[in-house]
């Protein structure tokens, strides 16, 4: 007796349970390995509520948390928001980390669970073991339990030194966040052995201080020259991009415990800058394989033809690019142009044409489509991927045009468009949208004056003329100099050429 | 693969976070309360609802760059520009082709979320300034009343269920086919019958065996095992005594303002909430008048202008004209508040003295006066404002021993004092005084 179709199929109609799940699971990774040669971390899902869904909404993702208002504040938003029917929750949300959690949603049918498990379980799971900013920059092994301390270490500071007091220093360090991660750096950080280290710093501390020794006669001090300035700006490490990271080190009048809570924000920060800087990548990646698998179910007859068309219905809107006059324009949808790559990679992989060839002359024609895009997964980020991938068929598709706006000039220019003598400059300058030497704000803290007046001296390298939010600008340095305790100057100034643009001074708050 | 079930986690996990974001926005949150309990009735004063805040207190700042310089935009969907084409800028700012910024600009600069009753009512009692105590008796409700609500497994001796226990002693020994008494004591009997007749020996042994059996059985079974045990349970319930009818009674004259209407309608909800909180069935009845009285419904009391002359008698007729209709005070338990400006015709204070001690405050359980006034208001240097013809009407009859409880009030805070002197009189509450 032959197999019927029916036999195949992984489940029927739209209710699931959890053998369902597990099928769907199975079934996904038999495809995701052998045929997509896909490689991922264990796997762990996590069936939630809406509730729980705005809950890891309003903490970026993350499945625990310390308490701040702003985490509040960001849920009430979010329900807001959702009650109105303004927003749907995302289907899923999955986590970098070590078995990799992905949690979906009670409220999902069936298909739509085949859909966020091959999106999440296998996409986003796949990037985040194998791209090389995830592998280097983040420790999926240690982030759960990280956090877990995180929020421990913050709530016994509560108890401590009173909600107020933490709270001061958690929106101050908050303010900083963007600019309390390292950019440049080899060593992948070991979050597991965070809380031992903790703990050894404050015993070192408390081993290392003396009453008896302040009574020494201070050294007098010499009038500061030019190679002393030198050599205190190398002992300072200056200059230096991770102002978190120079407050936690070298502030005068901080206390261990803030210390550490400056350096937990800041670690924090540092988990999530690769996926600001994959977002394209991470989701093309991600709805390319659920793509691909769901098809592929389908082919193999495991999931029906209107379990296909329901999961094609909220593909199709989630790759929905608008135009740029559009209402519901917002900027350029990561799926969309990264979903648009992807496959487009694949056709040059498979079927190029003679625009491919000349342009991706590496690998147009290959025939292995995976192998190119695995590549393209493990080794770039968006900046670079879109450089070297983007082409002009894509371009076309999109209709994509740069539009340089200049404050000095009447009009906005088009400076090029999706044509042959586009092309480059366009995919240049979209590229430069994702780099984020270009988006963020290149503020470094460049000395101290410490035989003066104490006061910290920022540098900001305008590029373009594009000079900071005055008044926000003013607020975060107020956070800064609450930090710092004495003055801080920001001064701002062009690049090329050095000249000053405009000075913020701030004194601590009395 | 691992697959868990979150659901069951225990919820609420942000609500520190909320309490948090609550506090830090309080003085925000609390005018966004007071505009919308300005707003809305008075029987839906406690019942939560979307507030929206600017949103500039509770930014989070950041480094980030400035409108200004040379943008670069890559934006999709083009349909005819060429390169080179020049486009003029788009009204409103520096924006690229309409690239930044939400659709039609809304949404940007107020902060929209959902606040719940609790939260509702404690930011509205607390911009009152009420104390405490009394806010606690207003939030939590009366004291329950315990009802019986079926059984449970655990509880005090006292409550033991003895039917239900041996109800369920009795299944059990059913179901494990404990022996009866009887059934053993047949055995016994038989064997005694049988015993000494060596025909039957080969059958005592089999009936002694038996016996053994049923007995170690009996004692393997008890009688009442601990999970047979029931106890009776029972449930607090909240426990409002009756019902009762709320009078407010508004001067509507050109001379009372919105101020002072917004003051009086305050002082109004919260005396509705405080009925609420003690009766099950609460009703309101608004009469205005001017030099005429008249029953409206509430967007009418507190909206709608009328002119005329003040005749506060009148007021006094049409309300008693309801209770006779309606409200029999054998039946309700009846509350009054009038809130005025003061002002009366000159002619019109007698009737309205003998109105009320005659029929009126024998009909009610409270009688509120309060009289609103501007805030700030000293009248001019050196011709101190008199008391206002209704206060010296009002005040001869407290003199005389009338249950009338009066109270000047020009700003939020005179409210609860009002209420303080009300209730406390009568012991309702009692927590206020503390």
């Amino acid at each position: 007796m032959s197999v019927t179709t029916e036999d195949r199929l992984l489940y029927e109609g739209a209710e699931w349970d959890f053998d369902t799940l597990r099928i769907i699971h199975d079934a996904c990774a038999e495809i995701a390995g052998k045929e997509l040669g896909l490689d991922w971390y264990t796997n762990r899902i996590e069936v939630i509520s809406a509730e729980q869904m705005l809950d890891a909404y309003a903490s970026t993702g993350l499945p625990l948390s310390y308490r701040h208002w702003s985490f509040g504040k960001h849920f009430a938003q979010h329900e807001a928001m959702y009650r109105r029917g303004l927003r749907g929750l995302a289907y899923e949300i999955v986590i970098n980390s070590d078995p990799c959690v992905s949690y979906v949603m009670e409220e999902n049918t069936a298909t739509m669970q085949a859909l966020v498990i091959a999106h999440a379980a296998f996409g986003h799971n796949h990037f985040f073991k194998n791209n090389r900013l995830f592998r280097e920059w983040t420790d999926a092994k240690g982030i759960l339990d990280y956090l877990e301390f995180a929020k421990g270490y913050v709530q016994s500071c509560e108890e401590q030194h009173g909600e107020m007091a933490v709270e001061r220093v958690l929106d101050s360090a908050h303010a900083l966040m963007s600019h309390g991660v390292h950019r440049h750096r080899r060593r992948a950080p070991d979050l597991q052995s965070e809380q031992r280290r903790e703990r050894e710093r404050r015993e070192h501390d408390e081993r290392m201080y003396n009453v008896l020794w302040s009574t020494l006669p201070e050294k007098t001090t010499t009038p500061s020259t030019s190679s002393e300035e030198e050599r205190r700006r190398t002992l300072l490490q200056l200059p230096g991009e991770n102002i978190l990271y120079f407050l936690e080190k070298t502030a005068p009048r901080l206390q261990p415990w803030q210390r550490e809570i400056l350096r937990i924000v800041r670690n924090i920060a540092q988990y999530f800058l690769p996926q600001r800087q994959t977002k394209v990548m991470n989701e093309g990646c991600a709805t390319y394989v659920h793509h691909r698998i769901l098809n592929r179910l389908h082919s193999q007859g495991r999931i029906t033809d209107g379990h296909l068309l329901e999961a094609l219905h909220s593909h199709t809107s989630v790759i929905m690019q608008p135009g740029f006059d559009d209402q519901r324009y917002s900027g350029i949808n990561p799926y969309a142009l990264g979903f648009a790559m992807m496959t487009d990679i694949a056709r040059i992989a498979e079927q190029p044409t003679e625009e491919d060839r000349e342009w991706f002359p590496d690998f147009a024609g290959s025939g292995d489509a995976m192998e190119v895009l695995r590549y393209a997964w493990s080794e770039f980020r968006d900046e670079s991927f879109i450089l070297q991938f983007l082409s002009p068929k894509v371009m076309r598709d999109l209709r994509l045009f740069h539009l340089v706006d200049d404050v000095e000039q009447p009009a906005l220019r088009v400076d090029s468009m999706h044509d042959e003598r586009g092309y480059r400059r366009l995919r240049r300058a979209l590229a430069r949208q994702y780099d984020p030497a270009t988006t963020d704000a290149d503020i470094q803290v460049v000395d101290v004056d410490l035989s003066g007046d104490r006061r910290l001296i920022l540098e900001h390298y305008v590029q373009a003329g594009r000079l900071l939010d005055d008044q926000e600008a003013r607020q975060v340095l107020r956070h800064l100099a609450s930090l710092w305790t004495y003055d801080v100057v920001l001064r701002e100034v062009a690049v090329p050429g050095g000249a000053a643009l405009r000075e913020h001074v701030v004194s601590p708050p009395r | 693969m691992q697959i868990l079930d979150r659901r069951l986690n225990p919820s609420g996990r942000s609500l520190p976070n909320r309490q948090r974001f609550l506090r830090r926005a309080k003085s925000l949150v609390q005018e966004a309360v007071r505009d919308a309990s300005a707003k809305r009735g008075i029987r839906n004063a406690d019942e939560g609802g979307e507030v929206s805040i600017p949103l500039h207190g509770i930014r989070e700042p950041s480094f980030h760059h400035g409108t200004g310089g040379i943008r670069d935009h890559v934006l999709p969907g083009n349909k005819e520009y060429r390169e080179g084409d020049e486009i003029p800028r788009p009204p409103g700012g520096g924006g690229g082709g309409g690239s930044e910024g939400s659709p039609d600009g809304s949404g940007e600069d107020t902060f929209r979320f959902v606040l719940s009753r609790e939260e509702f009512l404690s930011l509205f009692l607390d911009d009152l300034e009420l104390p405490d105590m009394a806010k606690r008796r207003l939030v939590d409700g009366a004291d329950p009343a315990w009802q019986r609500a079926g059984y449970s497994v655990s509880g005090s001796p006292a409550n033991l269920a003895l039917g239900r226990t041996m109800r369920n002693s009795m299944s059990r020994r059913i179901a494990l086919k404990r022996p009866k008494p009887e059934a053993v004591q047949a055995l016994e009997a038989e064997i005694a019958a049988l015993e000494g007749d060596p025909e039957q020996a080969e059958r005592v042994l089999e009936l002694r065996a038996e016996l053994e059996r049923q007995i170690l059985r009996t004692r393997r079974i008890p009688w009442i095992d601990p999970i047979d045990v029931r106890y009776r349970r029972f449930d607090p319930v909240p426990k409002p005594v009756a019902r009762a009818v709320m009078f407010c009674l508004m001067d509507v004259s050109g001379s009372m303002t919105e101020d002072m209407k917004d003051l009086a309608k305050r002082f109004y909800t919260l005396l509705f909430l405080f009925l609420q909180r003690r009766y099950k069935h609460v009703e309101i009845v608004f009469i205005r008048h001017t030099h005429e009285a008249s029953e409206v419904d509430e967007e009418t009391f507190f909206y709608s202008r009328e002119t005329g002359g003040t005749l506060v008698s009148t007021a006094l007729e049409e309300m008693q004209k309801v209770v006779a209709d309606r409200y029999p005070p054998s039946d309700w338990n009846i509350y009054a508040a009038q809130a005025s400006d003061g002002d009366n015709a000159a002619g019109d204070s007698q009737k309205t003295a003998r109105l009320l001690v005659d029929t009126i405050l024998p009909a009610c359980q409270y009688y509120a006066y309060i009289e609103v006034g501007r805030e700030g208001e000293h009248g001019i240097p050196g011709f101190p404002r008199g008391p206002t013809d209704l206060w010296r009407t009002y005040e001869a009859l407290v003199a005389a021993g009338a249950p009338l409880a009066m109270k000047k009030v020009r700003h939020r805070r005179d409210i609860f004092p009002v209420f303080r002197e009300l209730f406390a009189k009568r012991g309702v509450l009692e927590g206020a005084q503390a």
